[in-house]
């Protein structure tokens, strides 16, 4: 088991941790932690009832949380602090029975030279029976470097009878190639609910994809994404949610477009169960006028008054 | 002080919405009133800038802001309550009413400002103004934006519209202590007798011209009596001439 004093990162890497994981310097974390930079290990610490190990056939590590932890919080964030690197993990997440625990797992690009910096996040969550998590995630390019600045996670989430997985994503802009692939199987009673927020500007990119399988009676998924495309930037929105049982399915995609952005949205519902009850949902469009009116009728200019609406809208 | 000249505003058409309206509203409050398709809506959103006439002038205290913009009507101390409320994904009640106000509030005065329109701030400051939200309470939110502002001239078009008896009652209270305790004037866009017999001088409006304007005492009997109503004979069940 590490120790605080153990942490050992670089300046870049310690602005990246404000941002994506509310990191304080005098503080440090309070509850486990792993924090990784440039593919390496820059500080762990367990605590009594979540363990953090490496993996001993590839990059990553287990963590592990104890039945029926409740209240603690564990921090997982990766940096890439540099051009040339290309960061490949696999964090796998065994949550115990009746445990509810909170999971931040921010990642921070960084690139000041010609070459790509990626970092590509491959999680798996493994919720026992009743289990409770809220996962956090937030997404950040920084630097001013030409070289592409690229994340790619991809969440893999087994749910358990009667589990909740509450997933909270925000990309929050810098992140010029992004593909974001989220998986999931529900068991009986099980819940996954998903807010996603994805700002794009100048030449981005950002793929989303949600594959949800709602196998058990009176599982249900809530995905939500709502997401702002500027300049020259691309989004797609690709979501498959299958009802194979009596089930509760919602997936909506909310995009405004601004300059040249473009969406796409393709939200699908596969339904095998007569009592499957899907609902999709998809609006793209460019800021209301009647909201920049009425913004601007409090005494904001126009340019205040889109700023307002989208921080409302991605908050 | 309040005064249009001559104010005409025109659809990009050409069709004439307003046909050279010219009045002063120099008391505390005045209602606008007349038949509807009128011209009320679009003198209240002039007045607001949210049009911009195509001919005549508009003056505040004195000032010609005929060309000015929303914003810069906003922040010479003009607010406006839009007839229908308008939703936003992501903003709470609580963020309106700040930028409404221009800073941060305090509890008591996010519970001050709902309370006058007969909401309960616990159960609404952190909810999003959004579809989710009924009409009536959407409406009741619009008008505390414009409470919040604490404006010079403060324009409401049709507060009553989808607002139930009770927290229209308290409403109209409200814009009763704003006349008696603030330097703040009121317009407001109505047809319910209630407003009319608060307002210390009423304007009818028809066919985008003032039909008739005057004191409260002088205009509504004559209202009450329909003295007022449309002139087309098809309208009032004869034919048309």
């Amino acid at each position: 088991m590490s120790d605080i004093k153990d942490i050992n990162f670089n300046d870049i890497t310690g602005e990246m941790l404000k941002v994506i994981s509310d990191y304080d310097p005098v503080t440090g974390f309070k509850g486990a932690y792993n924090i990784r930079e440039d593919s390496m290990c820059a500080g762990r610490k367990s605590s009594e009832n979540i363990t953090i190990e490496s993996k001993t056939d590839k990059p990553g590590i287990n963590i592990t949380v104890k039945p029926h932890t409740v209240g603690e919080t564990v921090f997982i964030p990766a940096c890439v602090t540099h051009s040339d690197v290309d960061d490949l993990v696999y964090n796998d997440f065994y949550i115990g029975e009746g445990a509810d625990v909170i999971v931040v797992a921010g990642c921070g690009v960084h690139s000041d030279g010609e070459d790509t910096a990626r970092h590509n996040g491959i999680h798996r969550f493994f919720l026992e029976k009743g289990a409770h998590v809220v996962y956090k995630e937030k997404h950040i390019g920084t630097g001013t470097g030409k070289g592409l600045k690229k994340i790619d996670p991809v969440t893999d989430c087994y749910l358990k009878e009667d589990s909740c997985l509450e997933m909270d994503t925000i990309q929050l802009g810098g992140v010029d190639r992004s593909t974001r692939s989220t998986s999931a199987v529900l068991d009986k009673g099980a819940k996954i609910i998903v807010r996603e927020r994805i700002m794009t500007d100048h030449e981005e990119e950002a793929i989303t994809k949600f594959d949800v399988k709602l196998n058990g009676e009176d599982s249900g998924a809530d995905l939500v994404s709502r997401s702002v495309a500027r300049g020259n930037s691309h989004q797609a929105f690709y979501s498959v949610v299958e009802g194979n049982n009596r089930c509760t399915g919602h997936s909506a995609c909310d995009a405004i477009l601004a300059d040249n952005g473009r969406v796409d949205a393709q939200p699908a519902l596969n339904a095998a169960n007569v009592d499957a009850a899907l609902i999709h949902e998809a609006a793209i469009g460019k800021i209301a006028g009647e909201q920049l009116l009425k913004l601007c009728s409090l005494g904001l200019t126009r340019e205040q008054a889109e700023e307002k609406i989208i921080e409302g809208f991605l908050k | 002080m309040l005064e249009l000249q001559d104010l005409v505003w025109k659809l990009p058409d050409g069709e004439p919405i307003i046909n050279g309206i010219s009045c002063k509203m120099d008391s505390r409050l005045v209602v606008i009133t007349g038949p509807n398709g009128g011209g009320k809506t679009s003198l209240a959103k002039l007045i607001a800038g949210v049009e911009i006439p195509t001919g005549g002038k508009i003056l505040l205290d004195g000032e010609d802001i005929t060309g000015m913009d929303i914003t810069g009507r906003a922040k010479l101390g003009i607010a406006y309550a839009f007839q229908q409320p308008v939703r936003f994904k992501g903003l709470t009640v609580r963020d309106l009413l700040e930028l409404a106000a221009g800073e941060k509030l305090q509890h008591d005065r996010l519970c001050e400002l709902l309370g006058k329109v007969g909401l309960c701030a616990e159960e609404y400051i952190d909810r999003e103004m959004s579809a989710a939200l009924s009409g009536g309470e959407a409406k009741r939110i619009e008008i505390a934006t414009v409470l919040a502002r604490n404006a010079k001239l403060m324009v409401f078009d049709e507060p009553e519209a989808g607002i139930d008896l009770w927290s229209f009652a308290r409403l109209v209270e409200t814009f009763e202590e704003i006349r008696s305790h603030t330097s703040g004037s009121l317009v407001i866009i109505s047809h319910q007798e209630r407003i009319l017999s608060i307002a210390d001088e009423i304007i009818v409006v028809a066919d985008g011209r003032v039909r008739t304007s005057g004191s409260r005492e002088e205009i509504l009997p004559a209202l009450l009596k329909g003295e007022f109503s449309c002139r087309c004979p098809q309208r009032n069940g004869g034919g048309c001439q």
